[in-house]
């Protein structure tokens, strides 16, 4: 369990410096949503920028499984018609919100900003009332 | 130009690796922290935790420098309130975000695990993350 818990530590550092590689090297703030909304917007300017970064995230788990020999576990039970609702739901909800984890939490948390912390208080709050009703509706 | 496909491939990679190893590539231990009644995990709180601490030492770093390495200027966010519109996108992240345990970085990174589920979701997000950019410009 310990080690585990040291596992996400160091993963959660690691996220940390690939959005600083991304600030140093490239100016950017790397936010997941606002990358893909880059790309599903067309913003030609940042096409390759962008482009390269999903490219990367890609790789990430390829390159961890060469390295520790396994895919990292992944285990979900969400029924279809839900599978589609949340993912409807997380592509708008970013966008329209301006930022998901990545952005308003990793990058807007470490710089104190009001918004970010409005942002993060209420979708993790969405989330825990999200799955409470779930778990009472007896959905998984 | 090149240096900056790297630094954003160079990010990704990172960021995605950070992903698989830190767990949050997997559903369920992202529900698991949000499930605050049930057998609560811990492990998102080390995640944000360790990403937050580098996210802030990376962005003193940017503050103290002009411009970025290989770029004219940082992408620094503009200040701007808190609006109704934040709000309401980020509540409707969180549903999502709770409803299957994937938010945008997960969705993506998770699809070289080549699980139909994150497949479905991804596709799902993109297309409301493309629903967005049919509103109204005014609304966006």
């Amino acid at each position: 369990m310990a080690m585990q818990f040291l596992a996400s530590f160091v993963g959660g550092c690691l996220i940390g410096l690939a959005v600083t590689v991304l600030l140093i090297g490239n100016g950017r703030i790397a936010g997941i949503s606002g990358i893909l909304g880059g790309l599903v917007a067309r913003d030609r300017a940042r096409l390759w920028i962008n482009g390269s970064f999903v490219v990367g995230l890609l790789l990430g788990p390829v390159v961890y499984r060469a390295v520790s020999g396994a895919w990292p576990a992944a285990s979900i039970t969400t029924s279809l018609p839900l599978l589609i609702v949340g993912g409807l739901l997380v592509g708008f909800g970013t966008r329209l919100g301006s930022g998901c984890t990545s952005g308003h939490g990793v990058v807007g948390l470490a710089r104190l900003s009001p918004r970010s912390i409005a942002a993060v208080v209420t979708f993790m709050a969405a989330a825990v009332v999200t799955v409470f009703l779930m778990r009472v509706a007896g959905l998984s | 130009m090149m240096a900056r496909l790297l630094i954003g491939l160079v990010a990704g990679l990172i960021f995605g690796f950070g992903l698989a190893l830190s767990g949050m590539l997997d559903p369920a231990r992202v529900r698991g922290f949000l499930d605050v009644t049930g057998a609560w995990d811990p492990s998102l709180a080390f995640v944000l935790a360790g990403a937050v601490i580098v996210s802030a030492l990376g962005q003193a770093w940017a503050r103290g420098r002009a411009t970025p390495f290989f770029d004219k200027q940082f992408d620094w966010p503009a200040t701007r309130p808190v609006t109704t519109r934040l709000i309401v996108g980020s509540a409707l992240f969180g549903i999502g975000w709770g409803l299957v345990g994937l938010c945008p970085g997960p969705a993506i990174a998770g699809l070289s695990l080549g699980l139909a589920p994150i497949a479905i979701f991804a596709a799902a997000m993109i297309v409301g993350m493309v629903l967005f950019t049919l509103l109204p410009e005014r609304a966006r």
